[in-house]
């Protein structure tokens, strides 16, 4: 085996596994796995106490499945209240196998299709468990009152989404991730009046405790008078979300960030497959150096709309006295089969492709056409309002432009992150007692995440897996009482007052945005859409200096005893740098195309990615070092799907 | 475009708070409100100023972190969210006033920041139902006729940004509360609850200091969402049913 150049940038250790799902048929292993766990006494269960990070589909649904069993849980969350977490910004759907529609869907076809559609980078035995509770999520959302769309026979709607060829997907207009959200809110809520959850908004994760090899609580930052807390349990639970804002600018919430897990990996827990980054085609493109995020618009448009990009480079002519011929349709052109319908990283590397090749349009000439004009003809102005009509309005409101008069402009953005913190089928991380759900932990996705998936795994997560394997967890406690003068909290809590007293010291002439923004453009360039060899290198040595930069030169203004929002982003841009490096290491590793990580070096003729299953069909779990990162492989086996190579020509 | 806000500037919940004046040059009209802030408090943090606290988040209008009340309007000139209104909306040369909410249940925090806490403990009084996770029937075990489904919805919007206290000339939240109660109740899942929810949220909803509701109809043409005032009339008709069943 030739030795891998990623290699001078961090060392290599011994493989691990996964040792919680049980062997046998894929269908039982769910059912063994809740069998052999060993169950707490209700009565025992308040002695008991969890700790939840994150109160967004994952975090508010364990939390007060949690608390409904009898847990004494401690819910954070850095927003002023749960129901603000950013799954409530999911628009398209969430999938379930519950075959209503008779089309031939079920659990199996769900599980091959998460699979196939990861590009066989996830664990079988974890997929197929997703695609057995999907079901159950379904029942819990509509007895909580989620008002999912319905037919006039009283019975829900489903719709096909991101290109599977059966109706799997339940959805409420194009606000399914909050009304979820809020359904989950609402049985936090009715917990938290209960007495079971103890609930803290505007407080930030700021560090794990470790104590005896076991996760045993977290120090907090209160966000309004700045104290410094230590919060102790007997497990602790991060479901803080992704970590796209690393970009700056992404379709992510402005305090979505990866500090909570961040820490964690820092005290031991493994990173796995940092470099899957999901990017979406169908974004509203940047409009000035002051943008702060963008704005996603669901690929449904891309059913009814058509990409094209003015023939000749250069071409500053408005859209409509661009003649026909002298437009470039080019994913009809390359892709006649599938057309503007090819999945998300396909449709985004082109958009790259054509405004690299100097064609696009628009601010900077950062993005392509999207023209509803064949579609209006066709269908008529009404049937095109009818179905696209608050995604329309949301474009002329953001951009002042009428997209029925004009065509939209359209770019790619991060979107989601596969990758997050290394977790065993128990969803538990390397680290025991520590435990990490939804988007936050690398698993059910592989190294693509398929549309409404996100929030069947949130869910399936909060309310179906973790309750189950906690309590497996819990049932050996409680474990030793921790006091706050324990030395290792001590450690932990002085470690935090150092950092914060070190940004509001330095004192320096730029702003925590301004690094933030050039971190961002430097992973957008060299670590965004398309990776190679060259460009991770050198990203390497240039997110090194800025880091250096960054903490002898950053101004943070005020004092830590207030509400001091730099400081808090200071706090989050510091953890960047270092998840930044990490993903362009993991990149470097990773010398295939799968899923959301292109190698430009590795691709078929016709400009496909190309898998290299004899090398690379492991998750690269990373190991935190002072010095440098050890790669930890986990070899992935298909048992049930058979390996392919995908073709969308 | 060069523009003059005026803001609410307040140390902490004991300071007195004064309005600060500053000049805002090369706002491009596709700039959003909140990236004006942005770029004005970028500008004072490098002057070693303090930069204006304002709370955000999803900054595409779901979230309902943002709000502030801008030339005396809450979220500003659109019916929308603070930050899905963009510079176009204004004037070159326009003199802009930026306020907190301002209602006695929603004490200020810092400059622009309140404290909505209020809104998740009527929540906590009754505004959910009890389906422990679980112990649900099959979905379509109770089919909901469409017309309530939808309704629901509409009702179901309301992102919680509290817009509608803010409008409103006695500090109520009771559009706020109407919703979460026409929500579960338009349901089948949610009437075993129903005179119970609506007793428990009102009685949290006077309990926190919110006003009461003369009808003036200010909250609905602020929010952002759209909530209908309709809503109310169903809470009064609820509340009114429960009362006279005794629930009290």
């Amino acid at each position: 085996m030739t030795t891998n150049v990623s290699e001078q940038f961090h060392a290599v250790g011994e493989d691990i596994h996964d040792t919680k799902a049980p062997a046998g048929p894929i269908e039982r292993r769910w059912d063994e796995r809740k069998f052999s766990t060993n169950l707490v006494n209700p009565a025992n269960r308040r002695k008991l106490s969890v700790i939840v990070v994150g109160t967004g589909l994952a975090g508010a649904s364990a939390a007060a499945t949690l608390g409904e069993a009898g847990y004494h849980v401690k819910s954070f969350c850095y927003q002023d209240s749960p129901r603000r977490a950013h799954s409530i910004a999911a628009q398209g759907g969430i999938n379930a196998a519950k075959n209503y529609r008779n089309d031939g869907d079920s659990i199996y076809r769900l599980f091959y299709d998460t699979v196939k559609g990861g590009d066989f980078r996830a664990r079988e035995s974890n997929v197929y468990r997703l695609a057995q509770v999907s079901v159950n999520i379904i029942d819990q959302c509509v007895a909580q009152g989620v008002p999912f769309a319905r037919e006039y026979g009283g019975l829900l709607d489903n719709r096909s989404f991101g290109g599977v060829q059966v109706s799997r997907t339940f959805y409420a207009r194009g606000q399914t991730g909050q009304q979820l959200l809020i359904g989950a809110y609402q049985a936090l809520e009715r917990q938290i009046a209960a007495g079971t959850v103890e609930m803290n908004t505007r407080h930030e994760m700021l560090e794990l405790i470790m104590i005896d090899g076991k996760a045993r609580g977290i120090i907090v930052r209160d966000m309004v008078s700045g104290e410094i807390e230590t919060h102790t349990a007997d497990a602790v639970v991060l479901a803080t979300g992704g970590y796209g804002n690393v970009f700056f600018l992404s379709t992510n919430a402005m305090g979505c960030n990866v500090t909570a897990t961040w820490r964690a990996h820092r005290k031991g827990a493994y990173f796995a497959n940092p470099c899957y980054t999901q990017i979406h085609p169908t974004c509203i493109p940047v409009s000035g150096d002051y943008q702060s995020k963008l704005t996603l618009m669901s690929e449904s448009l891309r059913n009814d709309g058509r990409i094209w990009v003015p023939k000749k480079a250069g071409d500053d002519r408005a859209p409509s006295d661009i003649p026909e011929d002298e437009r470039d349709y080019y994913l009809e052109r390359i892709y006649p089969a599938f057309g503007n319908l090819v999945p998300r990283d396909i449709a985004s590397r082109a958009a790259k492709y054509q405004c690299d090749a100097g064609k696009g349009v628009g601010p900077g000439g950062l993005g392509v056409y999207l023209d509803f004009a064949d579609a209006i003809a066709r269908l008529g102005r009404h049937e095109v309002e009818a179905k696209y009509g608050n995604l329309f309005d949301m474009y002329a409101q953001i951009t002042g432009e009428n997209p029925y008069e004009q065509p939209m402009r359209i770019y790619p953005a991060v979107h989601y992150t596969m990758g997050g913190l290394w977790v065993d089928y128990d969803l538990q991380s390397n680290l025991e007692g520590l435990f990490v759900a939804g988007e936050a932990n690398f698993s059910e996705h592989g190294a693509n995440r398929l549309g409404a998936s996100a929030l069947m795994q949130g869910l399936a997560d909060g309310y179906f897996v973790l309750p189950y394997t906690i309590a497996n967890y819990l049932a050996d406690g409680p474990y030793e009482k921790i006091d706050d003068s324990h030395p290792e909290v001590v450690a932990a809590r002085t470690a935090v007052e150092e950092r914060i007293e070190k940004f509001l010291s330095i004192n320096g002439t730029r702003t925590v945005d301004s690094f933030h923004k050039e971190l961002g453009q430097i992973m957008w360039d060299y670590c965004g859409m398309e990776r190679t060899e060259e460009g991770l290198i050198k990203a390497i040595s240039m997110i090194r200096d800025l880091k250096a930069d960054f903490w002898s030169n950053v101004k943070v203004t005020g004092v830590n005893e207030e509400l001091n929002q730099t400081l808090e982003r200071a706090g989050r841009v510091a953890d960047f740098f270092e998840l930044g490096e990490l993903m362009c290491i993991d990149a470097l590793n990773r010398r295939e195309s799968c899923g959301g990580h292109f190698r430009a070096e590795s691709q078929t003729e016709d400009g496909e990615a190309l898998r290299h299953d004899d090398e690379f069909a492991y998750v690269s779990a990373w190991e935190f070092g002072d010095e440098q990162p050890t790669l930890r492989k986990e070899p992935l086996e298909y048992e049930y799907v058979e390996m392919k190579s995908r073709s969308y020509k | 475009m060069n523009i003059t806000v005026r803001v609410w500037r307040q140390k902490n919940a004991d300071d007195k708070g004064r309005m600060v004046t500053y000049g805002v040059e090369n706002v491009s009209e596709h700039m959003s409100f909140l990236e004006m802030l942005d770029v004005l408090n970028e500008q004072l943090t490098l002057s070693g100023d303090d930069p204006i606290a304002f709370d955000h988040d999803c900054r595409e209008g779901i979230c309902g972190m943002c709000g502030v009340v801008i030339n005396g309007i809450a979220h500003g000139p659109e019916v929308t969210t603070t930050c899905q209104l963009h510079m176009r909306s204004f004037e070159d040369g326009a003199v802009i006033d930026v306020e907190p909410w301002r209602a006695g249940a929603f004490p200020v925090v810092k400059d622009l920041v309140v404290d909505r806490s209020a809104f998740d403990r009527i929540i906590q009084a009754g505004g959910y139902i009890s389906a422990p996770t679980g112990s649900a029937p099959d979905a379509h075990a109770v089919p909901v006729p469409k017309d309530d489904a939808d309704h629901a919805f509409d009702a179901a919007t309301c992102i919680g940004c509290g817009a509608c206290v803010a409008a409103c000339p006695n500090g109520s939240a009771m559009l706020f509360t109407s919703a979460k109660i026409t929500h579960l109740g338009l349901l089948p899942q949610g009437q075993p609850e129903r005179e119970s929810r609506v007793i428990g949220m009102v009685e949290q909803h006077d309990h926190e200091g919110f006003g009461g509701c003369t009808n003036i109809g200010e909250c609905t043409s602020a929010c952002p969402k759209g909530i209908p005032l309709d809503t109310i009339a169903q809470l009064n008709r609820d509340l009114l049913g429960a009362l006279a069943h005794g629930k009290a």
